[in-house]
């Protein structure tokens, strides 16, 4: 029914997936629409849901490391090390320095592979079809080339272990990410050149998809789509995981939540990101990269539960985890940053128009493999 | 009964929870409330919200996560009882004290059976909708559609050969 | 039939080209692949990475996803087919207009990969739909992928038109798409596509 209520209107339904371009994946949004204006929105999802928490209840501890690489497909780095670190706080495992040194290095990089992609995305969703993310891809692929050399795969890591790492970096290696985090600021500037004073940018961004920080910190948002909102949270600083207390870094938060803020917050956490770069890769000590009580054939965690997390690129990646005390988890739950910041699509895309929600979408910058497991 | 605030105190100091605030169902939500509100406290960040099956103790326990944005603390884990069989297995939402519980309370339902009252919009979210079962309970007996492949776990195996599959003879030689 | 090779490049000196309509046809149809935008799991990322500057689908023709099946001729089903996905794979495989082609990529498609011990895992696309071309891996390399596309132009240009299976009114080109059941798809496999290995 129309608001003038001079000409009888009706609602339309359209199913928004689960396959079309702008679903980052096989995820599927009902809309209402009153004419563009979205009047309802509700997620499905589930259409990758492949029971990632069932088969560890099969398999030991270690064996699902590999798993947890497929959950945030983009970022297996950071996946790997919340796991890592929940099942290290259960056992009360210490993990050497050079080894924490080599995970904030591979997590910081994952970030800054994770926020280009994103923003590449995000951009195409806007319309720029594929160009940002021919430029994102560009980058991404020097940082695989790096990831392939230390741990043997592109995308699939499987890279750390309990109590530190799987292999040492090499002087060859070390000398690679150093002119990865050489070239980035040059690529930022280059990026940011052609988009972000882009008039078609500013204005499909701008007051679109407004977040509010009660809502956001309420609906357990986390991540950069929080921060955008105004929520100073960053599990970096509040937790002190790892070594990141010896690095000086910044965390930028934005004001009006809105979906140039979004795009902003992931630019500037990229800067962030090379300067604890440059900051990791000259203060790396030598030593063991895996404690030496890790050992890792028949690894049995003590009986009770633990919930360990850490900030990943798309939010606050938990795992909580109950042991019997044997060589399989009794229960195992990753807590998916993707799948709680949805909570708020629906709050965030009333009264926006539906070229409006694909822009919301990508800026929550979701992952069907977090979001479903 | 409220918990006393020395003991919720006690719990933030002492770093990563190692104890829980295990609450009756009929008290949670009050209990909620004062958690997210106490000025001391102010937990009003629910991280994770988890449904774990204790077949042997007869009884399903969600267990909430919470951390406070506004005083940087936590986390306190609260834990919520129910037992196994469906018909009884219900318990108070937290959706209208965190909102963020929404969907991790709708995976619980879906994958566990636990019905949450109060729950403004409960209905499957991972299976499809004409789905009935609860796939993560430990009595959970998956679908016979497997065939076979070399090197299936234990039960997997007894499963694939029950099919009709064929197990070739060097994943028998293993298994002894 | 044959013809003379001195003749033939006598012709081509006066620019009169001589080769079967097949020949044309085939080569006309492999060079040109138009797959559809149909990204299931991680190994989508590895194809956006194969369409991208370092691999370059674009070499080979096939660097135009579209969005709509309806103008798409190849599905490279990149990523884990769940249960709760598989009609909509079907449906979207119907709706491809012939001649069309179906890629399995990455152990996932092929057989339900790591996640075959699933209760929301399909295991293998062939359940329901036939399948060209298979390649293993997890994810496989964008070189991989590039290789299944050499191998399947090849494929393409050894068929003949006489047997092809869009001018034969008995094959099938729209399959049943399965339902969702109280426990499981109905039918767990399409019995005319696939059937399990006898003992």
């Amino acid at each position: 029914m129309s608001a003038t209520g001079i000409i009888q209107t009706q609602t339309l339904e359209v199913s928004l997936g689960p396959q079309h371009p702008i679903t980052h994946g096989v995820f599927r949004m009902d809309v209402v629409l009153d004419g563009e204006y979205v009047v309802k929105l509700k997620p499905v999802m589930g259409y990758l849901h492949r029971n990632h928490e069932q088969l560890a209840e099969k398999m030991t501890w270690l064996g699902s490391m590999p798993y947890t690489d497929r959950l945030d497909y983009f970022c297996s780095m950071t996946n790997n090390w919340a796991y890592a670190l929940a099942v290290e706080k259960m056992t009360g495992l210490k993990v050497p320095e050079r080894a924490e040194y080599i995970r904030v290095i591979m997590a910081e990089l994952t970030r800054l592979l994770n926020h280009s992609c994103a923003i590449g995305f995000l951009l195409s969703d806007c319309g720029a079809w594929f160009t940002p993310v021919l430029y994102a891809l560009r980058e991404r692929e020097w940082i695989l080339d790096f990831f392939e050399t230390v741990s043997g795969a592109r995308m699939m890591c499987n890279y750390m272990r309990f109590g530190g790492v799987r292999v040492d970096l090499d002087d060859a290696s070390l000398a690679m990410a150093r002119n990865i985090v050489a070239r980035w600021p040059a690529f930022l500037d280059e990026f940011e050149k052609l988009m972000t004073e882009n008039e078609v940018l500013l204005a499909r961004t701008q007051r679109v998809g407004i977040l509010s920080r009660n809502l956001a910190i309420n609906a357990s948002v986390s991540g950069p789509v929080a921060r955008a909102s105004g929520v100073e949270y960053d599990i970096r600083k509040v937790d002190k995981y790892g070594v990141y207390d010896r690095f000086d870094f910044g965390v930028p938060v934005g004001e009006a939540g809105d979906t140039f803020d979004r795009y902003m917050i992931r630019i500037l956490e990229m800067r962030e990101a090379v300067k604890i770069l440059e900051q990791a890769l000259r203060d790396i000590p030598a030593g063991p990269f895996i404690a030496p009580e890790a050992k890792l054939r028949n690894f049995k965690v003590p009986a009770g539960d633990g919930y360990g997390r850490i900030e990943a690129p798309k939010g606050e990646l938990g795992f909580y985890l109950v042991s019997e005390g044997g060589a399989k988890p009794y229960r195992y739950h990753v807590r998916p940053p993707s799948f709680i910041n949805l909570t708020i699509l629906e709050d965030m895309c009333l009264g926006q128009k539906v070229a409006d929600t694909v822009i919301i979408l990508g800026s929550v910058d979701i992952v069907l493999g977090e979001v479903d497991r | 009964m409220i918990p006393p605030l020395e003991q919720v105190r006690e719990m933030l100091s002492a770093g990563a929870a190692k104890s829980s605030l295990l609450v009756e169902r009929e008290e949670a939500v009050a209990v909620a409330q004062f958690l997210k509100t106490d000025p001391q406290l102010q937990l009003d960040f629910c991280s994770c919200v988890t449904a774990v099956d204790y077949i042997k103790q007869d009884c399903i326990e969600v267990v909430y996560h919470l951390y406070s944005v506004a005083l940087k603390h936590g986390p306190v884990a609260l834990k919520v009882r129910a037992p196994r069989a469906l018909e009884q297995c219900r318990m108070p939402s937290l959706t209208p004290v965190w909102r963020g519980c929404e969907y991790q309370e709708r995976e619980a339902f879906d994958l566990y059976g636990v019905k949450f009252d109060g729950h403004p919009d409960l209905r499957r979210i991972l299976m499809w909708d004409e789905f009935v079962d609860h796939p993560m309970r430990k009595d959970y007996v998956p679908p016979m559609d497997y065939e076979w492949e070399p090197t299936p776990h234990a039960e997997t195996l007894a499963r694939a050969k029950q099919t009709g599959g064929t197990v070739p003879a060097s994943a028998l030689e293993a298994k002894k | 039939m044959a013809v003379d090779p001195n003749l033939k490049s006598e012709l081509q000196k006066q620019g009169i080209f001589v080769m079967p309509v097949e020949f044309l046809y085939n080569w006309s149809r492999k060079s040109s692949l138009w797959p559809i935008q149909f990204g299931l799991a991680c190994c989508a990322i590895e194809m956006i990475a194969a369409a991208a500057a370092r691999h370059d689908m674009a070499r080979f023709g096939a660097e135009v996803f579209r969005a709509s099946p309806r103008q798409a001729d190849l599905m490279i089903v990149s990523g884990t087919v769940t249960k709760k996905m598989a009609p909509q794979v079907v449906r979207l495989y119907n709706q491809m207009p012939e001649p069309k082609y179906v890629i399995a990529m990455g152990a996932c498609a092929i057989s339900g990969g790591p996640f075959k011990d699933g209760y929301n895992v399909l295991k293998g696309v062939d359940r329901y739909i036939p399948v060209d071309i298979h390649i293993p891996g997890c994810p496989p390399r964008p070189e991989a992928l590039l290789h299944a596309l050499m191998t399947l132009q090849e494929k393409i240009s050894k068929q003949h038109l006489n047997e092809v299976s869009w001018y034969d009114k008995n094959a099938p080109s729209e399959f049943p798409v399965p339902q969702y059941g109280a426990h499981d798809l109905e039918p767990p496999a399409n019995p005319k596509v696939w059937e399990p290995p006898k003992k």
